[in-house]
């Protein structure tokens, strides 16, 4: 670890400010930033600790929430709104890590958690473009099993690892940032950016803009709503590929639905295109299957991960099929 | 708890156990210490934290260390500079192959009798790199975190040699017979390849199983500091004796000049010896003048501590239409480096597992530029069971047999290669009382049969085997005290496994005293005995040596007893221990208590040492403990996940001294054993020899909602020639687990999966 300055801020303008111009870094519950900072792939010069902001989660009239990106993700998955409109969120939240971990994390820190990927670990023995832009990535022909499928580049085949944005993400989740120049909401699905030529760049944030809220709209069908994990353990293990999906049957037919895949892509990743796909179609399995396949048109194997495409095939229609067959 | 006062007078173990003549009374004992159910006497401690483990000894004016490691595989540093981290805050010494002491490589294993060193490479004492990962610089400082910080300002340059990293390359390169402890890994008889192609029904397959890294709770650490010349280290080793011995070679002293604590080590598994970092840390302590904590990280643990290595294992087996084996072929390939010997024994399954009409076994090694690999529970057995009870599985379903029907077919009446009797085996009740208990018969005998929802539900069975050992060196002290207490020092180890409760029963048990009367002094090299806790042995090892000494003591005490004793004019033979004394056994009223016999001989206090019989035993019988491992597994039909919902374990290990302990012994084998099968893998790169997932986040070991609840039973059936009549139990849990996951696998969805870990993407 490198030697850093510690500050606790009392509200966003005082965070923003005490994380000044460079090299400082907000601390949430600090399950991904410190270990980072063990490893010394993270050299903050100062952590602003903003778990002393907002946690609250408020229910707005309409149904929807406005949760503060200090809650714990613990007080998501068990606060009685979020089970009750949104069981998507709180299972996913719940498929994440250990019970200590979801103890501390906070939801902004979640958004933010960097990838897993070995060789950007391995500060000392690996190639990394997204630690080091431009110095090569040795996942490419290397260990690459839990690697990406979709919107990979050259230079970046990592995925982000979070289970809770994939619901979000499949909720049409909202961002509150607060910068510099003041507050912005931005869609989380347009918050994480894909890998390009500048892997390094995971985020549209600008530097030193913090996440203040993640508002979640209201969306009366995703009662009708699952959280799929597929993992190489029982738990405490990251997603090998998991589907987010609310779905609206009218009648035998697609009325509306929400998608997400996780543990595929560089960012949590919305199936703009299954969605697509399914809207107006009956709501069979080879509907569900030609959606998928939609979705996964472009995916492109990897040494070790080509078993990804069927999976996520397979687990999309598998979900599907089974909120059809939901009674909520 | 107190010993069994209304028992009869136990008789000395006779010297000659070990020839057979006659067994050790102990064995007899039914209603004794011996067999009950006694938590363990040093939960408290570890439960309270009292219980300080070498990375806790505080010694005064410590200094913190940290390592960096190499990241190529072979070649020799080109360029080096420590300026930042020499000058960075608390640092107080950067050590490189530069200014490090002198040393002379450390004996590796098996190469002399207290050898423990990993490897017998130079510990950094020049610029040569011989596996990524390896030890370059040791930084001492102030704090834990200035180390840290220091050891990441060290720059250093590489020039890279060619090196073999990959298993294929490695083959390539040339294969070389395995032997191990100077016996040659090879067993012929009659010509099993002719036998396996004129044989009506056959398998033959290979099965690979990956590298695996060890993952003790407790990552390895010393604490240590020099008196001059003199060395002590508080170390978490399975073998302090060992370690003391070795240090001294490699530092050049005199071996009483160290001294290896231990007495606590938070699980050992075969990777808790010697390896560089505590020969680093008492280098740089020598260097410093000040004493030295070294405490691995995790990925520490995975660069400087060697792990099981990998396999790729032909197993072919022929039989007649009745299951008859005609031929049993077990042959393969592990890796290994230049600079160790201890090749994965999988053969020693096949040799005394099955009778068949030939067998061809055979183990050879390969090398690679790689991270010494050392012993890991059930070294051999466990990958070896694997590969050999798949093949079984699969030739019962070529023969349409029942696999348990197959494998009692094949039972043996005497060793398959020595021809010598078994001590004891009763393999085929443990199978018959499991299958019972297990509901084996409810298994379908197509795969396949078996679905709820998405879930195929399947069953397996294999057999588990581990080998009666008891390796010489085997001593102890007793001490008696006028009051009563009874002290017994052994330089042996307790790891999590129960030894210290379990002695103590024993202990107890043979002198006739309750068991809070008895202590068990053990991990420091300064007490008697040379016993490494490995080999599942070390039971045998201090119940043999507890026999002596206790021989000893009655001599001493019957000396000390006199004529005014009822006791006196008798001799060992003669007498008996009962109600905290002895008497004469055939005249029990002929008694004096140990206190009586001490105060009148003005004694505080009667002091024994005794060395254990040479293990004769093993030479004169086949001496193995057995198991039939029964499991049931889900697998989604979606995701190829598999989830393990039920698992029994019956065993035939002799007799069980304490419950609790032994059950909890099978069960740890067992879940790591699951971890074998689904999900344990070091990911080691290829293309430079780096292990790529050096932590628990990454390197999966089963979790608490992996592990179904665990069924163990046991035939208890005493083993006649071996002390208490018990033989370990400490490996034999994670044998034939592998299989017996693999064959319900296939039970349950048809397909074969014979290169583990079985992960889903094998499933889809």
């Amino acid at each position: 670890m490198t030697p850093f300055t510690y500050a606790r801020a009392t509200n966003a303008a005082d965070a923003i400010r005490l994380a000044g111009d460079t090299g400082a870094r907000y601390l949430g519950g600090g399950t991904n930033l410190v270990d980072l900072m063990r490893e010394t792939i993270e050299r903050p010069s100062r952590l602003v600790d903003v778990t002393g902001l907002s946690n609250a989660i408020e229910v707005r009239a309409d149904g929807g929430l406005v949760i503060g990106a200090a809650a714990r993700n613990k007080a998501v998955a068990t606060h009685r709104a979020v089970r009750t409109r949104y069981p998507i969120l709180s299972r996913a939240i719940v498929a994440g890590a250990s019970a200590q971990i979801r103890n501390m994390a906070t939801v902004g820190g979640n958004i933010l958690q960097r990838t897993r990927c070995a060789y950007f670990y391995d500060h000392a023995g690996a190639r990394c473009n997204k630690r080091e832009p431009g110095q090569g990535c040795d996942a490419i022909d290397g260990f690459n099993r839990m690697h990406a499928i979709l919107g990979a580049s050259p230079a970046c085949v990592a995925t982000h690892p979070s289970d809770m944005c994939v619901a979000l993400c499949a909720l049409d989740a909202l961002v509150h940032l607060e910068g510099r120049n003041g507050e912005r909401t931005l869609p989380l699905t347009e918050l994480h950016r894909l890998p390009g030529d500048r892997p390094d760049v995971e985020t549209m944030l600008e530097p030193g803009e913090l996440i203040t809220a993640i508002e979640v709209p209201a969306l009366p069908f995703a009662t009708r709503s699952r959280y799929r994990k597929v993992r190489d353990r029982a738990s405490y293990a990251f997603a090998v590929v998991s589907v987010a999906a609310a779905l609206k049957l009218e009648g035998d037919r697609v009325k509306d639905v929400r998608l997400a895949l996780g543990g595929v892509a560089h960012k949590p990743w919305r199936a703009w295109k299954a969605e697509t796909a399914l809207r107006g179609q009956p709501a069979t399995e080879p509907a569900f299957r030609a959606a998928a396949e939609a979705e996964l048109a472009d995916a492109k194997p990897l040494r070790d991960n080509g078993f990804k495409i069927g999976l996520a095939r397979r687990t999309i229609i598998a979900v599907l099929d089974e909120l059809t067959g939901a009674n909520t | 708890m107190s010993a069994d006062h209304s028992a009869a007078a136990l008789p000395l173990a006779p010297e000659n156990w070990p020839t057979g003549s006659a067994p050790d009374p102990l064995i007899r004992r039914q209603h004794g210490l011996v067999g009950k159910q006694l938590s363990r006497v040093d939960g408290p401690l570890k439960v309270t934290g009292a219980a300080r483990f070498a990375a806790e000894v505080k010694l005064e004016g410590m200094v913190y260390a940290a390592l960096s490691c190499s990241t190529i595989p072979k070649g020799c540093i080109s360029m080096l500079d420590t300026t930042a981290a020499e000058n960075a805050p608390g640092v107080v010494l950067v050590m490189t192959y530069r200014n490090a002491p002198r040393l002379k490589p450390v004996p590796s294993f098996l190469t002399a009798e207290k050898a423990a060193g990993g490897d017998d490479l130079p510990v950094m004492q020049d610029e040569c790199v011989h596996w990524n990962g390896q030890p370059i610089a040791v930084v001492l400082a102030e704090t834990q975190e200035q180390a840290d910080h220091a050891r990441s300002l060290i720059r250093v340059g590489y020039e890279a040699a060619p090196a073999i990293t990959g298993f294929e390359q490695a083959k390539a390169a040339g294969r070389h017979p395995a032997s191990f402890f100077g016996e040659p890994l090879k067993n012929e008889i009659d010509d099993a390849e002719a036998a396996l192609s004129a044989a009506p029904y056959k398998v033959d397959n290979v099965y690979r199983t990956p590298r695996h890294n060890h993952n003790a709770m407790e990552p390895h650490a010393a604490t240590l500091a020099w008196n001059g010349d003199e060395l002590t280290v508080h170390d978490c080793t399975q073998a302090v004796a060992h370690t003391a011995w070795s240090l001294a070679q490699a530092f050049e002293i005199e071996e009483k000049q160290v001294r290896v604590l231990s007495p606590y080590v938070g699980g050992g598994f075969g990777g808790k010896s010697l390896w560089q970092h505590q020969v680093l840390a008492a280098a740089a302590s020598r260097l410093a003048g000040r004493p030295v904590r070294i405490t691995l990280s995790r990925e520490g643990v995975y660069r400087v501590v060697g792990g099981r290595t990998t396999t790729e294992q032909r197993v072919a087996i022929s039989a007649a239409a009745d299951g008859r084996f005609s031929a049993l072929v077990h042959t393969g390939v592990v890796a290994m480096t230049a600079h160790n010997n201890v090749p994965e024994m999988f053969i020693f399954p096949a040799r005394q597992v099955y009778s068949a009409g030939s067998f061809k076994l055979a183990v050879e090694t390969v090398q690679m530029d790689m991270l010494a690999n050392t012993f890991m529970r059930a070294p051999g057995e466990s990958v070896g069971t694997f590969a050999l009870e798949c093949a079984v599985d699969e030739l019962a379903g070529r023969l349409g047999m029942d696999p348990v029907a197959l494998r009692i077919r094949n039972e043996p009446e005497k060793d398959p290669m020595s021809g010598r009797p078994f001590s004891s085996r009763h393999l085929v009740e443990a199978y018959r009382a499991g299958a019972e208990r297990f509901g084996w018969s409810g298994r379908s005998a197509t795969p396949c049969a078996r679905r709820d929802g998405e879930w195929l539900i399947g069953m397996g069975v294999a057999t588990a085997t581990y080998p009666y050992f008891r390796m010489p060196g085997g001593a102890a002290r007793i001490t008696l005290s006028e009051n009563g207490d009874a002290k017994v020092e052994i330089a042996a180890h307790e790891m999590g496994m129960g030894t210290a409760t379990v002695q103590a029963q024993v202990a107890a048990e043979r002198l006739a005293l309750p068991i809070e009367r008895v202590s068990i002094v053990y991990g420091d090299s300064a007490l008697p005995g040379v016993v490494i806790a490995g080999g599942s042995q070390q039971t045998a090892s201090i119940g043999a040596a507890i026999i002596a000494a206790q021989r000893a003591l009655v001599a001493e005490l019957l000396r000390l007893a006199g004529n005014a004793s009822p006791l006196a004019g008798l001799a060992p033979d003669d007498v008996g221990a009962r109600d905290a004394g002895l008497c004469k056994l055939d005249e029990p009223e002929r008694y004096e208590s140990y206190t009586s016999i001490l105060s009148r001989a003005h004694r505080d206090d009667v002091s024994v040492e005794a060395a254990a019989p040479p293990p004769d035993e093993l030479a004169r019988w086949s001496m193995h403990s057995h198991g039939a491992m029964f499991c049931e597994v889900r697998v989604n039909a979606v995701t190829g996940e598999t989830r393990v919902t039920r698992f029994l374990g019956s065993f035939d290990c002799g007799r069980i001294l304490n419950p609790k302990t032994a059950a909890s012994q099978f069960r740890g084998g067992i879940i790591m054993g699951l971890g074998l099968a689904l999900m344990e893998e070091t990911e080691f790169d290829e293309r430079n020899g780096r292990i790529m997932n050096p932590s628990l986040s990454e390197y999966h070991i089963p979790v608490h909602l992996d592990v179904p609840e665990i069924d163990i039973i046991w035939t208890d059936i005493p083993d006649p020639h071996t002390p208490m009549g018990a033989r370990g139990i400490g490996e034999i849990g994670i044998t034939g687990t592998g299989a017996a996951v693999a064959n319900a696998v296939y039970n349950a969805t048809g397909k074969r999966i014979r290169d583990l870990p079985i992960t889903l993407d094998k499933l889809l």
